[in-house]
């Protein structure tokens, strides 16, 4: 077992691995940076070292700085968290000359997943539904009607080195083609400096389901069962829940099976998750991976009553997994509070928490690196901490919500608790009626308390 | 033992997980203490760590609050260690890494307290991932204060040296 693990990442997630390493025995290095000195996660490791100004790019980004921190620490593992370097294949493999084991999958792992055509096309060996579209990337215009033509409209296309919603266009029909291709074009060079696009059928109102996956050392790969996170905005997940209020029985052996098929193509080491979108037939496809612990973990945790960081120090130490399936038995649902204007387009509201009380009781978890007199700082991701409920039903699971938001103090700043509120008295999401359009439909006047 | 032995010495305990070492060999004895990056080397907090989990949510923790005089925030306190009321200008640390004093083990010190520096001198070496640096200094004056042991780690702005303008 390791004796050592530095975390590579800020934040709530960083408080997270550093509670399992210390239930583990493992002792622990924060990284930081200047803005990030009076940050919980800071508090709690066993040592802390100091890497760089504010910007991302001098500190959490910073492959040299975190190396040598590695260096005068002693550390013998890192524990990247999820975003800045969490699905790097460069870091991954720094780290692997460097004889500090990455907590996480092979560089190769990363870069067949990270890159959507190569993942796509991975998937179609391995036998796993995929949206229909392009194999590969597109030569030109006339050839992305041709296949257009041949898959039916609607059709999106995408970038493959994309996210976040860059880089994509929906197309109707043919005659909206050409636009479309040169503004998607010129949107993925400016963002990822690589302006490759692919073509896929455009699913059309889907849901987003995910399932987690396992996979150690020795080829064993086993699912968690699924995470619905159709809630979403700007394709920024606000919900996730599990289990999901649109899976049967039946679908969920199917996508389990295709999940770990999945897995299993690659030999991936570590956990993951398989995103599929699943349509009104309950078809589902294959939409991308994810080689990374990921925010939602907890809503799993609480269904299946295991700990998902535990798991994962355990596969990157050498430890067999049982290859044993595992499925909800309880409903658990999160609300990811972010530090944001919900009435003012979301805009982000950094700034001095000045009162901070957060919910507690039965079936309430709070996973969160703020506290009263924190600062939240402007130059990274808004999310201030994850409101997790879970109970025996979701109607239990929404009133427990309901409750928990009820209680949930935070002055000083704007956050999205309001809407929160507002969702759990939401009809359509009470019925488990939504799919990822929910919030182009949702009336932000009911935030207003 | 002569300084080179010394010096590894403190190389050796400064990579291991020792925080104290003393060794006695006839005549001679050494005893060597590391904080280490035990929360900007104030050893104490260690063991507050478990207080801190139950006090932390409510109120900023206060103990953090009181810590080494050495930590940096941007230069604007003199560190209550180091001589009173003068224009004292901080060198600190641009890179996370260990800190040598001079470019050899038999070579002499970069700089002392007392020295004359200008901007620009090379005032100490730090090294990271095989790599040495040449710190520079961004301040003319006396060198008034070495905050840093030799071979010992730092990290980003890091206080290093006192100078007096």
């Amino acid at each position: 077992m390791f004796n050592k693990i530095l975390i590579a990442n800020r934040g709530e997630i960083a408080l997270r691995v550093i509670r399992t390493c210390k239930e583990m025995g493992i002792k622990t290095v924060a990284i930081y940076s200047k803005a990030d000195a009076e940050s919980l996660h800071v508090r709690f490791a066993d040592e802390a070292v100091c890497i760089g100004p504010a910007a991302s790019s001098e500190s959490y980004l910073n492959i040299p700085r975190i190396m040598a921190a590695v260096e005068i620490t002693n550390a013998d593992a890192i524990h990247p968290g999820y975003g800045f370097l969490s699905e790097n294949a460069n870091f991954s493999e720094i780290c692997r000359q460097s004889g500090v084991k990455f907590i996480g999958p092979s560089p190769e792992m990363i870069a067949k997943m990270g890159d959507k055509v190569t993942a796509k096309d991975t998937m179609i060996k391995a036998g796993v539904p995929v949206v229909p579209g392009s194999e590969g990337l597109l030569k030109d215009v006339k050839q992305g009607i041709k296949i257009a033509n041949q898959i039916g409209y609607p059709v999106i296309i995408k970038a493959t080195a994309g996210g976040g919603g860059k880089g994509m266009r929906i197309i109707y029909k043919d005659e909206e083609f050409e636009a479309a291709w040169d503004s998607a074009r010129k949107e993925a060079k400016a963002s990822f400096s690589n302006d490759g696009i692919y073509v896929e059928k455009y699913v059309e109102e889907p849901r987003h389901i995910e399932f987690q996956i396992v996979g150690d050392q020795y080829g064993n790969v086993c699912h968690l069962s699924e995470r619905d996170c159709s809630i979403q905005r700007r394709h920024q997940k606000l919900v996730e829940e599990s289990p999901s209020p649109f899976m049967t029985p039946e679908l969920r052996e199917k996508m389990g099976e295709a999940a770990v098929k999945a897995g299993k193509s690659i030999n991936y080491e570590g956990v993951g998750t398989i995103e599929f979108l699943v349509d009104k037939y309950r078809n589902f496809y294959f939409m991308e991976m994810n080689t990374r612990i990921q925010v939602e973990h907890p809503v799993t945790e609480e269904v299946i009553d295991r700990d998902l960081i535990k798991e994962q120090i355990k596969v990157a130490a050498g430890i067999p997994i049982s290859g044993q399936n595992y499925y909800p038995s309880l409903h658990a649902m999160e609300c990811r509070i972010n530090a944001e204007d919900v009435l003012n387009g979301f805009r982000p509201s950094p700034g001095k928490i000045t009162s901070f009380h957060s919910p507690k009781g039965h079936g309430v978890r709070v996973d969160t690196h703020v506290y009263a007199g924190y600062t939240v700082p402007p130059f990274y991701d808004s999310m201030i901490a994850k409101l997790i409920c879970k109970a025996q039903t979701r109607e239990e699971c929404i009133k427990k919500m309901q409750r928990a938001l009820d209680e949930f103090i935070i002055e000083g700043i704007k956050t999205t608790v309001p809407f929160h509120k507002a969702l759990m008295r939401d009809e359509a999401f009470k019925e488990g009626n939504f799919n990822t359009a929910f919030m182009n439909t949702f009336d932000m006047d009911n935030c207003k308390e | 033992m002569n300084f080179n032995e010394i010096q590894e010495l403190i190389k050796l305990i400064g990579k291991s997980n020792l925080t104290e070492f003393k060794l006695k060999d006839k005549d001679f004895e050494v005893q060597i203490r590391t904080d280490k990056f035990v929360k900007n080397g104030v050893q104490t907090i260690v063991t507050a760590a478990p207080q801190m989990q139950v006090a932390a949510p409510q109120a900023a923790p206060a103990p953090m609050a009181a810590t080494a005089p050495t930590k940096a925030d941007g230069g604007t306190e003199a560190p209550a260690a180091a001589p009173q009321g003068k224009n004292l200008i901080e060198i600190k640390s641009p890179i996370v890494g260990t800190f040598y004093r001079s470019s050899g083990p038999d070579k002499p010190p970069f700089t002392k307290v007392g020295d004359q520096v200008k901007k620009g001198d090379v005032v100490c070496i730090i090294e990271a991932m095989k790599l040495f640096n040449e710190i520079e200094s961004d301040a003319t004056g006396t060198i008034v204060k070495v905050c840093v042991e030799d071979a010992s780690p730092v990290e980003y702005d890091q206080v290093l040296f006192l100078v007096e303008a």
